[in-house]
């Protein structure tokens, strides 16, 4: 009924759009895009956006993808000039034009009638896309408001609450009277998702919306991009670096090198064949659940040198350490457990096929989140944990805050959790004798319990990942085993020897035996000094060499992460990302510890950084016999870099055990949870 | 959050009151000596003293005049005998108007100008008004009384009177023309640090994620200015008028002297060449109250501007 009240409010308006009889929306020929005065940003850039479909950008950060994407609004950052091309807005797509226009040519005041109406942009990081000073109800209904939607006040009020419900979100007053900073990060982009959404767009465009997300929120925000796209018979452009993002949402590809397009096609196609070697190392690079099967089940670790791409060399490579993972894989069980969705197809299409098929219109799901569809196919695929699913579906918000994990979460989580991890702790016994032991360990704020009962072990040449979302105590745990973090109950061992809580009292060999490397490499290296004063000072700390020792064996560690000793006298503002983290990796190993402790150090780098990060961070361990503690919220790294997994939960060890066996079988909710929402290439089949 | 802002204000203030007592005691001179003059005799100084409760600890004097203080009683003239209450009250009004009208101009001035010149940002008028601002900054305050005198007053026009009259019983403000030259003094100074933070400030925020969002949404320019970016921009507005209004009270001290305006400037003066302690301390303690109010409106007016702020100080 509603439906046809809004069909005659439509015509009412004159503004119905016949969009899913037009094959194109936009499409960009020719681009060039310059720095003024300077070299090219986007080199012949030109693809096709169509309804209902959505095209993947894919790039390193700097590769140009955002600024072609900023084009498609005629919208240029300062210090950029438009060289040459056309971003034509084809005729039906917008209700002020009639007929094909090139969007380069529009005045500002035409242009702005279409931008966020017409053409609707979802920002990277929310945190500073979202205005902290305007209550999120207001920012929607502005959009609303700029590009007369509606009659009156009071439909666009409506319109307001269904595209919130539309989200996943609450609709209601009270919530659309919060302020961003009371949302979790989550919430955040789903509010972006409704505002670009609100208008109903024809085009919208998704800036890496999701980095920066944890999986579960991740799989939550992609699951509502790609039902409103489809549904609503929209045109998007989803830019990335993430392949496996890719796989899941996107219809077609474009992979994009230093500002030039170098393949594209259907998702499905260029995942499988990728023909440009660039596309092909991308791929190498993603970390899927499935590199399991690739090593034979065997261990992580692979000791070959030199290879930028790890996961390549898996099958043929002899392990090298633990003997718990010898235990024969069958690949495809771990296939299947792991990563419920492998049946490709079926579950990145689910979420469309299945989202209330007699009931098309946008209207109708006003009442019901649009979720509802989703999470019968992913319980239909996934079999196992349909009911945990459900419910996290639900537009609740308090479910959400807990996977975007605000500081709120601290006191609940006590009673929250059961203490389900005695039996993971004993199966995970055995093997080499552990370099740190840490005991009993709790921690707590006042009335806020961080961290509690954790018993974890890390032996020489073995890798313990520390997996868990953000909130749940795996950044307090691991600057603890470090030393940065007084105040907790229990026992941290060195050898048996119990440590105390702060550096401050260690002896300086314990000081030197723990290491840690930060998570920004941004931020961890002094701006102004250069890498190799930056690098000598741990060694100052310990004492007992010259300077030209000093100096030769920064030289030394540098070589040892593969920068080379020429990087000596540069500062970091020199390094792009990566190499700053191997620059951070070389302060950390300068003093030639036995534990490396690594908090998140892949997490702010692109995806082929990552890999070449952890690909180096492998070798050394062979090389070192390395204790580490790498902490992460990726669970897609767990086969690549670690031996032993610990999951932690709201202050709790909820799993523990051998990677492979936690992989395989894991125990608790919340560990297959994350397997389940992780994205892999697999699901372009 | 603003109770706490407001309960460290009178915390400071009371620092204050002590610090400057304390000072005023290190003076050289003795007050008794000063009223009675050379001449007197050690008895009637003796006499003036016990009157004076000098012989009192500092504790005790300092306490009852504190007790003075919140009661609005500024204690005794040295110089004149008089109450302090009586000789300042036509000073600080005098002084007030000077500052209100500087500040009424300089505040909408620097923070229009400063608004501008970020919106056009690069350009030939943000450059032009970027570097005079600069020159301005880095003048003196007498200078600019100095130019603008021999600039209105003097050698070039004689508009304005370059020195202010003020009868005993009259108003500086009978007189309106003689306001002119000391209040635009006051504004030449204050307004260039203004432009200049503003400007930096809204450059910031319009570069934010949240101000390009807002054009990527469509909203009219003029929203995007007055609902997107200037609210963040007011919390360090606010921080840089107040550090000016509050730099107002104690500058004025030389731009009165300069134009010889019976004011707090020159009350100060006086009372420290004829050693009029009680004047003395009182002064300071207004100036010192004024920084604090002024610096806590700011603070009060920051956190308001900033949900963030304000709803943690609901919770």
């Amino acid at each position: 009924m509603r439906r046809s009240e809004q069909k005659a409010r439509e015509k009412a308006r004159g503004t119905v759009v016949p969009r899913a009889t037009v094959d194109t929306a936009i499409t960009v020929s020719h681009l060039d895009v310059g720095v003024t005065g300077g070299g090219l940003i986007l080199d012949d850039v030109s693809f096709r956006l169509r309804p209902g479909r959505i095209l993947a950008l894919v790039g390193e950060s700097g590769s140009g993808k955002t600024t072609a994407a900023l084009a498609c609004m005629n919208h240029l950052r300062a210090g950029l000039e438009l060289r040459g091309g056309t971003v034509e807005l084809q005729e039906g797509a917008s209700r002020f034009h009639r007929n094909a226009v090139d969007l380069l040519t529009l005045s500002e005041r035409k242009m702005r009638r279409l931008r966020g109406g017409t053409i609707a942009y979802v920002p990277q990081d929310p945190a500073l896309s979202l205005n902290g000073s305007l209550r999120v109800g207001e920012q929607i209904a502005e959009v609303l408001r700029a590009h007369e939607f509606g009659r009156n006040a009071r439909e666009r009020d409506l319109r307001v609450a269904e595209v919130l419900s539309e989200v996943g979100l609450p609709s209601d007053r009270a919530y659309q009277r919060r302020f961003p900073h009371q949302l979790s990060g989550g919430q955040q982009q789903r509010i972006g998702i409704a505002m670009a959404f609100a208008c109903r767009p024809a085009v919208i465009i998704l800036d890496e919306p999701t980095t920066g997300l944890d999986v579960a929120t991740q799989d939550l925000v992609l699951k509502t991009i790609y039902q409103l796209t489809t549904k609503h018979d929209v045109a998007g452009l989803y830019i990335t670096h993430d392949l496996a993002v890719v796989a899941r949402i996107a219809d077609d590809v474009a992979v994009m090198l230093h500002g030039a397009i170098v393949e594209d096609g259907p998702a499905e196609e260029v995942l499988r064949n990728p023909e440009h070697p660039y596309t092909r190392a991308l791929l190498d690079a993603v970390p899927d659940m499935r590199g399991a099967r690739d090593m034979g089940g065997g261990p992580a670790v692979s000791p070959e040198p030199g290879i930028r791409a790890p996961w390549d060399d898996g099958r043929s490579t002899a392990s090298f350490a633990s003997q718990e993972h010898t235990a024969p894989v069958a690949p495809s069980v771990v296939a299947d457990d792991a990563a419920p969705h492998v049946d490709g197809a079926g579950a990145a299409r689910s979420w469309g096929t299945s989202a209330e098929p007699g009931t098309p219109e946008p209207g109708t799901g006003g009442d019901q989140p649009p979720s509802t569809g989703a999470q019968g196919s992913t319980a239909a695929a996934a079999g196992t944990d349909a009911g945990g699913h459900g419910v996290e579906e639900r537009p609740a918000p308090a479910v959400d805050g807990r996977a975007g994990t605000t500081a709120g979460d601290g006191p609940a989580t006590g009673a929250a959790t059961p203490g389900g991890n005695a039996d993971g702790v004993v199966g995970s016994r055995g093997g080499n004798h552990p370099v740190v032991s840490v005991r009993g360990l709790r921690m707590a704020y006042g009335p806020a319990v961080i961290l509690d009962g954790i018993d974890l072990d890390l032996a020489a040449g073995q890798t313990t990942m520390l997996l868990g979302e953000s909130g749940s105590g795996k950044t307090t745990l691991s600057r603890i085993v470090a030393g940065l973090n007084a105040g907790y109950t229990g026992e941290v061992l060195l050898d048996g020897q119990v440590l105390a809580p702060s550096t401050r009292r260690r002896t300086t060999e314990q000081r030197r035996r723990i290491q840690y490397v930060f998570q920004s490499p941004f931020s961890s290296l002094n701006p102004r000094r250069t890498i190799g004063d930056s690098l000598q000072v741990p060694l100052q700390m310990t004492g007992g060499m010259n300077r030209e020792q000093r100096r030769a064996a920064v030289a030394d560690a540098l070589d040892a992460v593969r920068l080379g000793r020429s990087y000596i006298d540069r500062r970091p503002g020199e390094l792009s990302g990566g190499e700053r983290q191997r620059a951070a990796v070389a302060r950390a190993l300068v003093n030639a510890p036995s534990v490396l402790v690594c908090d998140e150090i892949t997490s702010a780098l692109d995806v082929s950084v990552q890999a070449s990060v952890i690909e180096l961070l492998r070798e050394l361990q062979h090389e070192r016999g390395l204790a580490m503690l790498f902490v992460t919220h990726n669970i897609a790294l767990a086969r690549h870099i670690s031996h032993k997994l610990a999951v932690l939960e709201k202050g709790k060890l909820v799993e523990y055990g051998p990677t492979d066996a936690v992989l395989r079988n894991p125990r608790h909710g919340y560990t297959r949870s994350l397997l389940r929402h992780v994205p892999t290439l697999e699901e372009a089949g | 959050m603003i109770l706490k802002r407001l309960a460290v204000s009178v915390l400071v203030l009371l620092a204050v009151s002590l610090l400057v007592f304390v000072f005023t005691l290190l003076l050289p001179g003795d007050p008794a000596q000063a009223i009675l003059g050379q001449q007197a005799t050690p008895e009637r100084l003796e006499a003036l003293r016990e009157q004076l409760q000098l012989n009192d600890p500092w504790y005790v004097r300092y306490f009852s005049w504190l007790g003075g203080l919140f009661t609005g009683d500024l204690g005794t003239s040295a110089a004149t005998g008089g109450s302090v209450n009586a000789l300042l009250a036509s000073k600080v009004s005098a002084s007030m108007v000077l500052m209100v009208i500087a500040a009424v101009i300089a505040i909408p001035v620097g923070l229009l100008l400063g608004t501008w010149s970020a919106m056009r940002r690069g350009r030939a008028s943000d450059q032009v008004l970027t570097g005079f601002s600069l020159v301005l900054a880095a003048l003196p305050e007498f200078v600019i009384g100095v130019v603008l005198t021999t600039l209105l007053s003097t050698t070039v026009f004689q508009l304005l009177p370059s020195v202010t009259m003020a009868a005993p019983g009259m108003q500086v403000w009978d007189y309106p023309l003689q306001l002119i030259l000391p209040s635009l003094t006051l504004v030449l100074v204050v307004v260039p640090y203004m432009i200049r933070m503003t400007r930096t400030t809204m450059i910031d925020v319009l570069d934010s994620g949240y101000v390009e969002m807002a054009r990527l949404k469509g909203l009219p320019e003029r929203q995007v200015i007055f609902k997107h970016a200037l609210p963040h921009a007011i919390g360090p507005v606010a921080q840089v008028v107040a550090m000016q209004l509050a730099w107002l009270a104690g500058g004025i001290v030389v731009v009165e002297f300069l134009f010889r305006y019976p004011g707090l400037g020159q009350a100060m003066v006086d009372a420290v060449n004829n050693r009029d302690v009680q004047v003395v301390q009182a002064l300071s303690m207004i100036i010192a109250a004024f920084y604090v109010v002024v610096n806590l409106i700011a603070d009060v007016i920051g956190i308001l501007a900033n949900p963030k702020l304000r709803t943690e100080s609901r919770s």
